[in-house]
C-alpha cells in the first residue's frame, strides 16, 4: 500500500503539475490534504483522522475538495509526499503523525502560501500550525476505571515510542488509577512501532502472563483489546470506538473527534482568519473521551470516573497535579501545582509505580 | 511458575510461524530451487485465509484457502524459474513485491475485522496436567502439525527411496536427470509443497495468532525463516530449534523490559541477534555447511537432450 498509494500521488503530481498552488479563486474548492502514518483500515490512529476528514467533506460540500496519502512512512519518504501533494495545488496539508514533523518544517519554509498543519507536534511557523487532543484526559479517565476494574493491582501499557505524547499517557493511565486504588502498580512494554498487530499481540501476552489484567496501549491496532478478550482479560479501545472488537474485554474507548479540529481549520482557511497557533483541545470541547462503557463496571467506579471528567471539562488538562515523584522516588511536581503545558510537552519521565525504563 | 508456562505457550505459538514457513523453504532449498518469495507468499496466505475464513466462518476452510492461494503463486515461481530458467534470486523478490502488494489490494475491505476463528485443541488427558498442560497441550492443531512435519521430513528426506532421489536432484540435477527422474516436475511439485507451508504459517498468523489480517503484517518473518534454513544447515530439526529460540527470545525479552533496566530498542533487537548467534555457533565448521548446502541450489537446470 505504502508504495502504491505513493506512486498514485507521484502519478496525480505529473498530470497535475500544470496547475498552480495558489488556485484560491472564487468558486474553485479549497484544495485540502491528509496524510496518515498507518492504513486508515488499522480501525484506530488513522482510522479516526480519517473520520475527520470525512466530516470535513461532509460539512463543507463542494466548498472543499480532500485527498490522502496512507501508510506514509516516518522519515524522508514523507517530505517526498508533503511536497507531492503541494504541487497538486492542495492550499493545506494535514500531516497525522508526530515522525512528519521536520518533513513539514522543511516544506513549509519553501511554500509560504500554503497552510501546513502537524498533528502531535511543536515546531510552529507563520504557516505551520500544530494542534493535538489532550488525549491524556481519557487516558487518566481509563486509569481510574481500571483501577477499579483490576484483581491484581497490576495495570499493563503496551507502547510505541518513548516521546513526550506516548509518556503522558502512559504517567495519566498510572495516575489515574492510583487516584482510586494506591496500591497500582503498572508494567509498560515499547514495541518500537506504531503499528505492528503480530507485535503488538505478543507484548500484550507477555503483560497478561506477568499478572496485568487491564490493558491500554498506545498503539493503533486493535490487537491489544483482541488479546485481552483471548485471555479473559480487559482492556480498552485507542483512538476509536473499538467495542465490536472484544464483547467481555472492552471496558470503554478512549476516543479522538478529530472532525471537532478539522472542522474548524477548514472553516478558518476558507474565511481568512487560519493563522498559526499551538492549538490543543480536549473532553471540553468535545475532542476526546471516554465513550462505550461496559456494564460490567460497578457503579461506584463510574462516578468516580465521572467526578473525575467533570473536572477536567471545568479545568481542561488539569490532570497533572503534585505532588508528582518519579520512578526513582524524585519530585517533579510539587504538592499544590499543576503540570503547565511545557511540564506536559517536555515531559521525559515515568511516573512512581510504572514497572519498565524509557527507551533511550 | 504459570508465567514460564505461559511463556513457554507462546514461544510455541510465535515459533510455529517461522517454522512451518522455514520448513517449506527447507523443502524448496533441498532440491535446488531457492525462493525469496516467502514474505509474499505468506502475505497473501495470510490475506486468502482470514478473507475466506471471515466469508465462510469456518477456520479449517481458512486455511485451505491461504494454502491454496500461496501455493498457486509458488505456482508461477516454479514455473518461471523451473521451466522458463529465470533467475531464482529476481523472481523471488518479485514473487515478495507482488505478494506485498497484491495482499494489500485485496486485503483493504478485511483490515481490523473482528472474527471468531481462533480455535485451540486440548489433548485429551494431558491439557488438564498441571504446568505442563498450560504449557504444551492447549494449543493450536498446526503447533502439533509442524513438530510432526520435522520428524517427517527428516525421514522422508533420509530414510526414502524418495528422499533420496530428491537430494540427489538438488546435489545433480543432470545425475538424476540421466538417470530418467523428471526433474523439473519433482522440482515443480517441491516449490508447490513450499508454498503451501508458508500459505499456512500465513494463515496461521492472520486466522490464530493476531486474530485479524493488516497490511504488510507478516512484517519480515519470511526473511527470517529464509535465513533460518541457511543456519539450520538444512536439517529440520536445527530449523525448528532455531524458530524456536526466536520466538522464545521475542516473547522472553517483551516478558523482561518491565522488570530490567535495559532499553527496549536493545531487547527488540535481541530475537535477530541471538539466533543467528547460536545457530552460526552450531553450525560453525564450513566443511559442514559446504556438505549441507544442496549443491545445485539456485542454479538454473538445462536438461540435455
Amino acid at each position: 500500500m505504502v508504495k502504491r498509494s505513493m506512486l498514485i500521488v507521484a502519478l496525480g503530481a505529473l498530470v497535475a503539475s500544470g496547475v498552480p498552488a495558489s488556485a484560491a479563486e472564487a468558486g474553485k474548492p479549497l484544495k485540502a490534504a491528509w496524510i496518515y502514518v498507518g492504513p486508515r483500515g488499522d480501525a484506530g490512529w488513522s482510522y479516526a483522522h480519517d473520520l475527520g476528514r470525512q466530516a470535513v467533506e461532509k460539512k463543507f460540500g463542494d466548498k472543499v475538495k480532500t485527498q490522502f496519502v496512507e501508510s506514509v512512512p516516518e522519515g524522508a519518504d514523507a517530505e517526498r509526499v508533503v511536497r507531492d501533494l503541494v504541487s497538486q495545488g492542495n492550499q493545506i496539508v494535514f500531516a497525522t503523525s508526530f515522525g512528519f514533523g521536520d518533513s513539514m518544517e522543511k516544506v513549509a519554509r519553501d511554500f509560504p502560501d500554503v497552510k501546513f498543519e502537524h498533528a502531535t507536534g511543536y515546531k510552529t511557523l507563520p504557516n505551520l500550525r500544530v494542534y493535538e487532543g489532550r488525549f491524556y484526559e481519557p487516558a487518566y479517565l481509563a486509569g481510574i476505571v481500571a483501577g477499579g476494574m483490576t484483581k491484581s493491582n497490576t495495570l499493563g501499557f503496551v507502547a510505541s515510542f518513548p516521546i513526550p505524547e506516548v509518556l503522558r499517557n502512559i504517567n495519566a493511565y498510572t495516575l489515574g488509577a492510583q487516584s482510586v486504588n494506591p496500591k497500582i502498580k503498572v508494567k509498560v512494554v515499547w514495541i518500537g512501532a506504531w503499528f505492528d498487530p503480530p507485535k503488538e499481540t505478543e507484548a500484550a501476552q507477555a503483560l497478561m502472563n506477568q499478572g496485568a489484567d487491564v490493558l491500554l496501549q498506545n498503539t493503533d491496532s486493535t490487537a491489544v483489546l483482541q488479546a485481552a478478550e483471548k485471555n479473559g482479560k480487559f482492556a480498552f479501545g485507542w483512538d476509536s470506538d473499538m467495542s465490536a472488537f472484544a464483547k467481555k474485554a472492552h471496558l470503554g474507548s478512549c476516543i479522538l473527534n478529530w472532525d471537532v479540529y478539522y472542522n474548524r481549520a477548514i472553516g478558518e482557511a476558507l474565511d481568512g482568519s487560519w493563522k498559526t497557533a499551538m492549538i490543543k483541545l480536549g473532553i471540553k470541547d468535545g475532542a476526546n473521551d471516554l465513550i462505550k462503557l461496559s456494564p460490567a463496571i460497578p457503579k461506584d467506579v463510574v462516578a468516580k470516573m465521572q467526578a473525575a471528567r467533570k473536572h477536567l471539562v471545568e479545568n481542561p488538562g488539569a490532570v497533572f497535579r503534585g505532588p508528582i515523584f518519579d520512578q526513582a522516588g524524585k519530585e517533579v511536581l510539587a504538592a499544590g501545582k499543576t503540570g503547565d503545558e511545557k511540564f506536559k510537552g517536555e515531559m521525559g519521565f515515568l511516573v512512581k509505580g510504572v514497572e519498565g525504563s524509557i527507551p533511550k | 511458575m504459570s508465567e514460564i508456562a505461559f511463556t513457554i505457550r507462546d514461544t510455541l505459538g510465535s515459533g510455529t510461524i517461522l517454522a512451518l514457513s522455514g520448513l517449506g523453504l527447507l523443502v524448496n532449498e533441498r532440491v535446488g530451487v531457492i525462493n525469496l518469495g516467502a514474505e509474499g507468499m505468506m502475505l497473501v496466505g495470510a490475506v486468502a485465509g482470514y478473507a475466506i475464513g471471515l466469508e465462510t466462518g469456518n477456520p479449517w476452510l481458512a486455511f485451505a484457502a491461504g494454502a491454496a492461494a500461496a501455493a498457486a503463486l509458488a505456482a508461477v515461481f516454479g514455473w518461471l524459474t523451473i521451466w522458463l530458467n529465470a533467475n531464482q534470486y529476481a523472481t523471488g523478490l518479485a514473487v515478495t513485491l507482488f505478494g506485498t502488494g497484491l495482499s494489500t489490494f485485496v486485503g483493504v475491505s478485511y483490515v481490523g475485522r473482528p472474527h471468531e476463528l481462533a480455535r485451540n485443541f486440548a489433548v485429551p488427558g494431558l491439557s488438564d496436567l498441571p504446568f505442563v498442560g498450560l504449557a504444551f497441550f492447549q494449543q493450536h492443531p498446526l503447533v502439533y502439525g509442524t513438530i510432526l512435519l520435522v520428524p517427517a521430513l527428516w525421514f522422508l528426506f533420509w530414510r526414502t527411496r524418495t528422499g533420496l532421489v530428491l537430494r540427489s536432484i538438488g546435489e545433480s540435477p543432470d545425475a538424476a536427470h540421466a538417470l530418467g527422474y523428471p526433474v523439473r516436475r519433482i522440482r515443480f511439485a517441491a516449490v508447490a509443497g513450499g508454498g503451501v507451508l508458508c500459505g499456512l504459517a500465513g494463515t496461521f498468523m492472520s486466522v490464530q495468532y493476531t486474530g485479524g489480517w493488516t497490511q504488510e503484517m507478516v512484517g519480515g518473518r519470511g526473511w527470517i525463516a529464509l535465513a533460518l534454513t541457511v543456519f539450520a544447515t538444512w536439517r529440520p530439526a536445527r530449523l525448528l530449534f532455531g524458530a524456536y529460540l526466536f520466538g522464545g527470545v521475542t516473547v522472553v525479552q517483551l516478558a523482561l523490559q518491565p522488570r530490567v533496566q535495559v532499553p527496549g530498542e536493545f531487547m527488540n533487537m535481541l530475537p535477530y541477534v541471538s539466533t543467528i548467534a547460536v545457530l552460526v555457533l552450531i553450525s560453525r565448521n564450513p566443511a559442514w555447511i559446504r556438505l549441507n548446502m544442496p549443491a545445485s541450489l539456485g542454479k538454473p537446470f538445462f536438461p540435455s537432450q
